[in-house]
């Protein structure tokens, strides 16, 4: 799950990692009043789900309240990367003097969190990973342990980073360490820590994403969830329990299991057709899922034709069928629909199929042919 | 012959009185896995599908000598149990379960290593040996034996490319699917090498998917082997930075993309299908150059 800026801050805060002071404005008025009671310059920075705000004008700076309020009103509501802008955070100028990079992810190949750091900071890291590998100080963190203070300040030592950061620095990174173990993430990034001119260390910009599995027990957490794609629809199948995925073409298609549905993708795509969506059902699935799952892909207006591949182990043909058919009654008039079904209950799925005057498939390419078919004799 | 499995493995179920442990613990009788016993914590004691329930896999071990555990457990508790059943010396552990926060399972492989245990999954379908039985939710009346040893990183995938094999008349020695998830026990090499040292195994069909660089380590392993791989990859068409339902399958930058692997593995003179349909004839191919 995808968390803001401002959400992320937080999460450091608590665990003592210092932050510039500051708070999250609606409307520009609220932002003017954050940007008086602060007092001196500020930062607005727009706080939505996408990288490069400052190259799209998400991020301004503003040094009286009058200014920050005609700042906030420039950001809010606007448009990037097909996000609209909906809050910005207000913060306190840092008068940064150097910027380094701290960050943890997790690491199928070493089976645990990796803490990167490097003395390049406030730039794109994999950039610099893939141009200056080198600047780069990587190390997995010991699970045993976490991350103890000495290696976090023996990694920033390594980095190259000045004495003056090392103590500070490294009891930040050992707290981030901290933070990304407690709270359930998947990447938490500091980018950039600044050391500023009077010799603070702060986490000028703040990254996490949080593990969906480890949401059940980070309830606070869990409750920040927002819409985190531009497509709404994506946001509405998770709140369902059904994985969604937009894509750009006219086949809808929907299936078991993650690995059947890319491979059916590729199917319609090999066939000559274009997928309009990633959607899977899951294991077990019941017909009110089935209909559900339909309705939702029907309702992308760029979805010309709905293919559905079932393999039956504990999804059951009949029931699949039946939602098919319940389906119908919601679907759009004449938008046609290939069902292919094999496994546990596909006989008795394909009856009532037939019954019901619906078109199915015998195999996997035989299914994607027909939709591909029809789905182009409708353009 | 087969790898993991035989008449002689003797298994526990954990979270064996749950609806899913229940159902499934049935089905692998059914199949014929040698099932011992099952653990569930506050219920040791009680008999359920005729075989002693225990409280820990410490006294499931004691009574049962089980080397096997496939474990139902939900997400919440489930990389304990992993560590349980490590901890207790079994040497193969089979979870199923699937939505583990993947902080659990940092610290869950730490005490598999530390134990030398192997651990299958975890969010996987689990294993099989046709003729002897299966460990995990395989739909086991697809299968036959024979001499391709089957791994894939997908359930659903992995019936779908299986029932093709046995409609081509080619059996399998083992199938054994490792997981979707980023932190999973074992990869593609780990098994490749026991199909190599198989002699039941004629040759091995490896179904790979988008998503972190296990198909590149096991495009580097089959150059020295002396078997025939062949090997599918699925997500082709995903576009890159979509996470396409499985943890594991994201893929961003240039890392782990499809025509990455599949680079990879034809660098390894590896047969890869472009479409499921094609793998039963590359397999008949690759035995047929073999014999």
């Amino acid at each position: 799950m995808k968390i803001h800026e401002y959400q992320a801050k937080d999460i450091l805060a608590r665990y003592g990692i210092p932050i510039q002071p500051g708070r999250v404005a609606h409307t520009p008025e609220e932002a003017g009043a954050i940007a008086r009671e602060l007092g001196g310059p500020v930062v607005i920075k727009a706080q939505v789900y996408v990288g490069g705000r400052g190259k799209a004008g998400g991020i301004q700076f503003a040094d009286t309240p009058e200014q920050a309020r005609a700042a906030a009103a420039k950001v809010i509501g606007m448009d990037i990367k097909g996000l609209t802008v909906e809050k910005v955070l207000v913060v306190s100028k840092l008068d940064i003097k150097e910027e380094y990079y701290l960050g943890i992810i997790l690491d199928r190949k070493s089976q645990a969190p990796v803490v990167m750091v490097s003395k390049e900071g406030g730039i794109d890291i994999e950039e610099v990973a893939a141009t200056m590998p080198e600047k780069i100080i990587k190390q997995p963190i010991d699970m045993h342990w976490g991350l103890r203070p000495f290696e976090a300040r023996d990694i920033l030592a390594r980095a190259g980073l000045p004495h003056q950061v090392v103590a500070k620095g490294g009891a930040i990174l050992a707290a981030l360490a901290r933070a990304f173990i407690e709270s359930d993430a998947s990447l938490a990034e500091i980018n950039p820590l600044a050391l500023t001119a009077d010799g603070q260390v702060q986490a000028a910009d703040a990254k996490i994403l949080l593990d969906d599995n480890g949401l059940f027990r980070q309830k606070e957490y869990a409750s920040w969830a927002e819409s985190e794609e531009s497509n709404p629809l994506e946001f509405e199948a998770k709140q369902e329990g059904l994985t969604y995925v937009k894509l750009d073409g006219d086949v809808g298609i929907i299936g078991n299991g993650a690995g059947l549905v890319m491979t059916t993708l590729d199917m319609v795509a090999r066939v000559g057709g274009r997928p309009a969506n990633f959607l899977d059902i899951g294991g077990g699935a019941k017909a009110e899922v089935m209909r559900k799952a339909l309705t939702f892909v029907a309702r992308d207006p760029q979805v010309k034709g709905i293919l559905v591949n079932i393999f039956g182990g504990i999804t059951r043909g009949e029931e699949v069928a039946k939602g098919v058919i319940m389906a119908q009654a919601d679907l759009p008039k004449g938008l046609p629909i290939v069902v292919r079904l094999s496994g546990t209950g596909a006989e008795e799925g394909k009856a009532l199929l037939k019954d019901a005057g619906l078109d199915w498939g015998k195999d996997m390419r035989e299914a994607a042919q027909k939709i591909v078919a029809a789905v182009t004799s409708r353009d | 012959m087969s790898i993991l499995l035989d008449n002689t493995t003797r298994v526990i179920v954990q979270g064996i009185t749950g609806r899913e442990g229940l159902f499934h613990t049935r089905n692998m009788k059914a199949a014929g896995t040698n099932i011992v016993g099952g653990v569930t914590p506050g219920k040791g004691g009680t008999m359920i599908e005729d075989v002693p329930v225990f409280d820990t896999v410490e006294e499931a071990k004691a009574a049962t000598g089980t080397d096997a555990s496939c474990i139902f457990v939900p997400p919440a508790g489930a990389a304990d149990a992993i560590m349980e059943a490590a901890s207790a010396g079994i040497e193969l552990i089979v979870c199923i379960t699937e939505g583990i926060p993947v902080v659990d399972m940092t610290r869950a492989m730490l005490v598999v290593r530390e134990h030398g245990a192997r651990l299958i999954g975890p969010n996987c379908p689990g294993m099989c040996t046709p003729g002897y039985g299966k460990i995990g939710i395989i739909p086991y009346q697809i299968f036959k034996p024979g001499p391709v040893g089957f791994i894939s990183r997908s359930g659903t995938l992995t019936y779908e490319v299986v029932a093709l094999l046995t409609e081509a008349s080619l059996g399998q020695s083992t199938c054994i699917g490792i997981g979707g998830d980023p932190i999973i026990g074992s990869t593609f090499v780990d098994y490749l090498k026991l199909f190599e040292a198989d002699p039941g195994t004629k040759a091995v069909v490896m179904c790979g998917e988008i998503g972190g660089s296990d198909e590149e380590d096991a495009a580097e392993y089959i150059k020295t082997m002396s078997k025939p791989v062949v090997a599918f990859i699925s997500g082709r068409t995903a576009p890159p930075g979509k996470r396409m339902g499985h943890a594991g399958a994201i893929i961003s930058g240039n890392t782990g993309t499809a025509q990455g692997k599949v680079a990879a593995l034809q660098a390894a003179r590896v047969p890869v299908a472009d479409t499921i349909f094609d793998i039963p004839d590359l397999v008949k191919e690759s035995l047929a150059r073999v014999s």
